[in-house]
């Protein structure tokens, strides 16, 4: 073996290795990497009870209301197979409405509601125009109307 | 083929040609700039949900796009370097490392002012943007590195394998929103069915990316002259063509 073809396979262990011991790390520690939690992982228990965690979902049509005069908001985050009710106090973000995918960080409350500390906005990786979007939309809607929306 | 390898890796040759290929790498990465910021700012509509605030993309896109592959390249510079000893190559790592790290922080800084009023927040330990900060800080190690050698031979060496581990981050960004759940979205133009953004959106953004790429290109001709200059500052032919 020249010395040039050990280098070559001394660099290629390297990464090799590195890649492995990174793919092994992250798969051990795959539940401590969930950066948030589906509604249906919610209901089957997944999460945790005892401490913070992150549940991500669709906030469905018709399921926001506000108390009145104050900040106080309920609503429902869905995965479109089970649902999560959520309460949050304060400023939501300008992204978040109906039929937006969002993400809140709280805990279980006792009584099944989730009580939100922060709530952020996701948006999905579809950019359009504004026209285009309203035709899209329509066009979704003629055909049928029970169909899930796509997620995001 | 092998002959203009090896004529290409010898510094004199190296340091001629970075300097002929440099303005024609430079100017139209200006012109694009220009035509893709008026694409971008001024002729694409704005965004049906995010309206004007998605124009960051612009930005944004071409230096998260870019902070990856100039890691690749840096990696692969290192490797070369390390595999056939060719000096040049170690050069051309050293010359990726900078502007790699300015795109990183670019990416990251205006993907926070992008989050603030869009997701509602500046910053999530989220798994995309924690690896690009991983990125970020590999750059600096990389750096931080070769300048703690006098050496340029031993610093050579110690930075390539730390250039080498660190290409595992590449792919770990890359796919991070599509193995984990994540607060950023999935990928818009490397979508293999048809990208999910509209045209009149993204010939400005394809067009900012060339002309970020192109502006790479000229930087890191830039940066490997002085390289060489540097490295090769008692060599003869640097003081007769000098003289």
């Amino acid at each position: 073996m020249t010395p040039r073809r050990r280098r070559m396979v001394m660099v290629a262990l390297i990464v090799l290795g590195v890649g492995s011991a990174a793919a092994f790390a992250l798969t051990a520690f795959q539940d401590n990497l969930l950066y948030f939690y589906s509604p249906s992982d919610v209901t089957a228990g997944k999460a945790p009870t005892d401490r913070v965690f992150r549940v991500g979902g669709m906030v469905p049509e018709g399921s926001f209301t506000r108390a009145q005069g104050s900040l106080e908001a309920h609503f429902i985050l869905t995965d479109y197979a089970h649902e999560v009710k959520v309460s949050y106090t304060g400023v939501l973000p300008d992204l978040f409405r109906e039929g937006q995918g969002v993400i809140a960080r709280g805990r279980m409350g006792a009584d099944g509601v989730f009580v939100a500390e922060e709530v952020l906005a996701k948006h999905d990786e579809n950019y359009m125009p504004p026209e285009v979007a309203k035709t899209l939309k329509k066009q979704h809607e003629k055909p049928t109307n029970s169909g899930p929306l796509p997620t995001t | 083929m092998w002959l203009w390898f090896h004529k290409l890796s010898s510094p004199p040759y190296a340091y001629r040609t970075a300097g002929l290929v440099r303005p024609w790498l430079f100017w139209p990465a200006v012109v694009l700039m220009i035509v893709g910021a008026i694409g971008g700012l001024l002729l694409a509509p704005e965004d049906y949900q995010q309206k004007d605030a998605f124009r960051i993309i612009y930005v944004h896109v071409p230096t998260a796009i870019l902070s990856l592959s100039i890691y690749t390249v840096m990696a692969v510079g290192a490797a070369v370097g390390v595999i056939w000893r060719i000096k040049l190559a170690h050069a051309v790592a050293a010359a990726c490392a900078p502007i790699g790290a300015w795109f990183t922080a670019v990416c990251l800084a205006t993907g926070s002012i992008y989050g603030k009023p869009m997701w509602g927040t500046w910053w999530e330990w989220d798994p995309r943007l924690t690896s690009e900060l991983i990125l970020l800080f590999l750059y600096l190690g990389y750096m931080a590195l070769r300048a703690s050698f006098d050496d340029t031979q031993r610093a050579d060496r110690a930075s390539a394998i730390l250039a080498i581990v660190g290409v595992v981050n590449v792919p770990i960004v890359k796919y991070s929103v599509v193995w984990w759940n994540s607060l950023h979205q999935g990928p818009s133009i490397s979508k293999i069915a048809a990208p999910s953004i509209a045209g009149s959106m993204l010939w400005p953004l394809l067009v900012m990316l060339l002309a970020f790429a192109l502006y790479v290109g000229a930087v890191v001709c830039d940066r490997l002259r002085a390289e060489i200059l540097r490295r090769e500052r008692n060599a003869s032919w640097l003081s007769e063509s000098v003289a």
